[in-house]
């Protein structure tokens, strides 16, 4: 397995033949604000109000099919949410992570959708579990858990078990 | 009516959106005049495979909008998977989509052990690719025979659930589980399979040819079928990339994709296989697809079989794999892994990865984030079922009432996986 690269120069320079990274670089260079290389895969961290025009490029770029998008919570570390976007090139066979970090006290973001109408259902999950807003979403509802309930269960101050 | 509005392309519409729909065109509506109706299916519906709810705004029979409801059969997965040890995930992730228990094994071990960087004896590997197989030639079985079912040919149903009933049984043998496996093992399986194995496989895999031929003939040219199939339910190829759409009826609109061969996992880039693929992309193409993925996978369970190395079935990680029941009995470093191991867990290293494998119902990918320790810091699953609900709309829109429940069967969703 390829060594893992964590530093954000070294990835772009040993990646620049990667056709997600130089069209980035070409649209704006400061839209990937980080960058790393761990156990074979490419991972790329988009400045927030950014995301849509990076999905867009990147879409363009040949990767092609969005396979999910979900959220990590980092508490108590800020920015707190880490939104994840897995896309797949199946002309390239190769597979692009991007990462958009939120913060907790305005947790929203540009919603994807009018770039992969797949990103529907995926971020109306996140938004359920984690309570990360997609601006611009067409029907941001809860997906799994009633209308009504309260608190979303996947932040990591919600217990497991017990009283909430 | 007159005034229907047909919404935006590939927006899938919420409940409340068909509900205000439906009270927009009935507004003006002239009572002599054919109003809509607003339906509800489900969730307790025996033709939308578990706890699927739609809601569809109907005029007369054909379907103008459609809204699935789901999240009945969310039990926090993801959540419990954050308070388990990584091996205790492994339970967990069979019943997730129940009707493939070992490919989420396999997704979930595979995840772990890219985060540790672990290397899987050939033997292991080639039994992983034989059992995932087996699973999703018992998976397309349940798919057959309900999907025929519901659409009337209730005699497939029989036939299918014999043949699977054989492929309980090998998997009763070998994991003493007829469902809920957990046959696999991060570093790789769980114990070694019974003397029996191999020939109970053969014999099942002996006949089985036969019996795709049989059920073929039973429906390709009944002419019940091929008119509730064909032509229904079509999804075009850049709609099905659109809506995130992956696995048969993604190869039924003419996409050729198939991790197995595209971005091999498991060894296997050993076999030799066809990637069936249709350009019809309606009800019958997704028909014709599994049948075909099911005579390759019989073919993929042969080579597996044929070519079985010999070695040992869990790699040596003393650290991450439970040492032997003889080696933990005799001798004192393997105790004290064992000990180690099931009381405080193996640790891995920090980081991230995404396992992406082709289930019998399309890609399921397993995100792994590690802080260092020994419990998942977040465990994510990526369920084919629940992407591809979301063509459902797409599909039904201006089709008959009737034809949903074809296009449900079709695309072959399990509940499990779209709630978790």
């Amino acid at each position: 397995m390829a060594e893992a690269l964590l530093d954000k120069d070294a990835v772009l320079e040993a990646h620049a033949a990667n056709p997600a990274i130089a069209s980035l670089l070409a649209l704006d260079p400061a839209i990937i604000a980080n960058a790393k290389f761990d156990r074979g895969e490419l991972t790329l961290t988009i400045a927030r109000e950014s995301i849509v025009a990076a999905a867009k490029t990147v879409q363009q770029a040949g990767y092609n099919f969005l396979e999910d998008v979900t959220c990590v919570d980092w508490l108590p570390r800020e920015p707190r949410f880490q939104v994840v976007y897995h896309i797949v090139s199946h002309s390239l066979k190769a597979r692009i992570r991007l990462h958009v970090m939120v913060d907790s006290i305005d947790p929203s973001l540009d919603s994807i959708v009018p770039v992969w109408p797949s990103a529907n259902f995926y971020e109306r999950e996140v938004f359920d579990l984690f309570g990360v807003r997609f601006a611009g979403h067409p029907n941001l509802r809860r997906i799994m858990l009633p209308e009504e309930w309260d608190g979303h269960p996947l932040r990591k101050d919600y217990p497991v078990e017990g009283y909430r | 009516m007159g005034t229907v509005v047909n919404p935006p392309e590939l927006e899938n519409p919420s409940v409340d959106d068909v509900l205000a729909d439906a009270a927009r065109h009935n507004r003006n509506a002239d009572p002599s005049q054919n109003a809509t109706m607003i339906l509800n299916m489900g969730p307790q519906h025996p033709s939308t495979h578990g706890v699927l709810r739609l809601v569809l705004e109907i005029d007369g029979e054909t379907v103008l909008s459609c809204a699935p409801d789901i999240g009945y059969l969310h039990t926090g997965i993801e959540k419990t998977c954050e308070a388990k040890f990584y091996q205790q995930v492994v339970p967990l992730t069979d019943r997730i989509d129940y009707l493939s228990p070992m490919t989420n094994n396999l997704c979930y071990c595979l995840a772990v052990e890219k985060l540790l960087q672990l290397e899987i004896p050939e033997r292991a590997q080639y039994m992983r690719v034989l059992l995932n197989e087996l699973t999703r030639l018992n998976s397309h079985l349940v798919w057959l025979g309900t999907h025929a079912m519901d659409i009337g040919a209730l005699t497939v149903f029989l036939y299918c659930f014999r043949e699977r009933e054989d492929v309980l049984r090998i998997f009763e043998n070998v994991s003493g589980q007829r469902m809920m496996t957990s046959y696999f093992r991060v570093g790789g399986l769980s114990m070694e399979p019974p003397l029996d194995f191999y020939d109970q496989v053969r014999s099942f895999l002996k006949i089985m040819p036969e019996r795709i031929d049989q059920y073929q003939n039973l429906l390709s040219g009944n002419p019940i079928w091929v008119n509730r199939t064909k032509g229904v339910g079509h999804l075009s190829a850049a709609d099905a990339i659109a809506l995130g759409v992956t696995g048969p009826p993604l190869r039924a609109s003419g996409v050729d994709w198939d991790l197995r061969r595209d971005m091999p996992y498991s060894g296997y880039e050993k076999f030799d296989f066809k990637v069936p693929v249709s350009q019809d992309g309606d009800v019958w193409a997704r028909y014709v697809v599994r049948l075909e993925e099911m005579r390759e996978s019989v073919k993929i369970c042969l080579q597996a079989l044929d070519g079985m190395p010999e070695g040992p079935i869990k790699a040596n990680a003393p650290k991450v794999v439970l040492p032997d029941r003889e080696q933990m009995k005799t001798q004192m470093e393997s105790l004290i892994y064992h000990f180690k191991i099931v009381t405080e867990g193996f640790t891995v290293p920090a980081g991230e990865v995404y396992q992406a494998v082709e289930s019998p119902r399309g890609e399921m990918g397993y995100y792994a984030v590690s802080d260092g320790t020994s419990k998942p810091y977040r465990v994510h699953m990526r369920n084919p079922s629940f992407a591809t609900l979301q063509a459902l709309e797409t599909m039904c829109k201006g089709r008959l009432l009737a034809d949903v429940v074809a296009v449900i069967g079709s695309i072959d969703i399990v509940l499990g996986e779209i709630d978790r």
